[in-house]
C-alpha cells in the first residue's frame, strides 16, 4: 500500500501571475472560487480562513507570502478530528509563462506520524471524562 | 487478507522494505509514512472490511468499553465469534483487553491506529482538481465590479 503524503498538481492559467495571485491571496479572490466568505492576514503568521454555505470551515495560518511567486498556509487535515493537533502544508507556486501563468498546489504532510505525545493528552481526556462522571455520580450520591 | 488471525504485519505480502520501491525511479519524499505506519493502516482496513468486526468496533465506539458478553447481548454474533474477533483486534492493537467486573475481560476501542488511516483517508479524500478547475473559471469570468 502506497501512503501518500504528497499531492501535488500543476495547471496552466491563461491569466498573468499578478491576477492569479490576486485571487489566492485575497479574501474577495478566495471567496470566489475557493470558500463561499474568507477572510486572510496577509503576512507569515497570519489567519486566514474560509467558510462555505453547506457548513465546513477552515481555518489557515499563512507561512509563505513571496508576491507573486510563493503562497504558503497550513490547515487542519481534512477527515481528522477537529482536536487534531496535526496540520498540513499546502503552498502554491506561480510562475509566468508566455502564455500566462502555470500555477502549482503541493500539499504535503499527510503521512506525518501520530503524535505520541497527543495520543498521552487524548488517552488523558477519556480517562479524565471518566473520572468526571466518577464524581458527578459521587456528588449526586451523596446529595 | 486470509482472515487467520496473524498479524497483518507479517501478511502484507508486498514484500516492500523501503517507501521509494513501489515507484522505481522516484525517491521516497522526505517526512513519508514508514513501513510500520502503513502496516497499522493495512492493520485497520483489514480489521474493517470484516462486517462482524466492523459492529464489534461500532459498538465499542458507541457505547464504550464492554465485555464479550455485553456485545454479544447487543449484536446478532455469538460470543465465541466475538472472543475470536477480539484476539485479532487485541493482537492488532485496536482494541486493548482489561479486566473487568466479576473477572470478565472488558474490551476498550483503542483510537490510535484510527488515526493512522484516517490520514490515508484524507489524503485520498483530498480533492484539489475540482478548486483548480474553480479557480480557472473563476479568472475567466469577466471581472463585476
Amino acid at each position: 500500500m502506497g501512503f501518500p503524503d504528497r499531492i501535488e498538481r500543476t495547471t496552466d492559467i491563461a491569466h498573468p501571475p499578478a491576477r492569479v495571485w490576486t485571487a489566492l491571496t485575497t479574501a474577495e479572490g478566495l471567496a470566489s472560487w475557493f470558500g463561499n466568505e474568507a477572510g486572510i492576514d496577509l503576512r507569515p503568521g497570519g489567519t486566514a480562513w474560509m467558510k462555505w454555505t453547506d457548513g465546513p470551515t477552515a481555518d489557515m495560518r499563512v507561512e509563505r507570502v513571496e508576491e507573486p511567486t510563493v503562497f504558503g498556509f497550513t490547515w487542519h487535515i481534512n477527515g481528522l478530528p477537529d482536536e487534531d493537533p496535526r496540520r498540513t502544508y499546502v503552498e502554491f507556486t506561480l510562475e509566468p509563462t508566455d502564455t500566462g501563468t502555470r500555477l502549482t498546489v503541493v500539499e504535503s504532510g499527510f503521512a506525518q506520524l501520530p503524535d505520541d505525545a497527543y495520543e498521552k493528552a487524548y488517552g488523558g481526556n477519556v480517562d479524565g471524562w471518566a473520572s468526571e462522571l466518577g464524581e458527578l455520580v459521587a456528588h449526586l450520591d451523596a446529595a | 487478507m486470509p482472515p487467520d488471525g496473524g498479524p497483518a504485519r507479517s501478511g502484507a505480502g508486498s514484500g516492500r522494505s523501503g517507501a521509494g520501491s513501489a515507484h522505481p525511479g522516484r525517491s521516497a519524499p522526505a517526512g513519508a509514512m514508514p513501513a510500520d505506519a502503513e502496516a497499522v493502516a493495512e492493520q485497520v482496513f483489514v480489521a474493517l472490511a470484516d462486517p462482524s468486526r466492523r459492529a464489534l468496533l461500532a459498538a465499542l465506539a458507541a457505547g464504550g468499553p464492554a465485555t464479550a458478553t455485553d456485545l454479544a447481548a447487543r449484536l446478532p454474533i455469538t460470543r465465541q465469534a466475538i472472543a475470536k474477533h477480539m484476539a485479532l483486534l487485541t493482537e492488532t492493537g485496536l482494541v486493548t483487553a482489561e479486566p473487568g467486573e466479576r473477572r470478565r475481560v472488558r474490551y476498550r476501542l483503542r483510537s490510535a491506529p484510527m488515526r493512522v488511516a484516517q490520514q490515508f483517508l484524507a489524503a485520498l479524500a483530498r480533492d484539489w482538481d475540482g478548486p483548480l478547475d474553480a479557480l480557472k473559471n473563476h479568472l475567466d469570468r469577466p471581472p463585476t465590479i
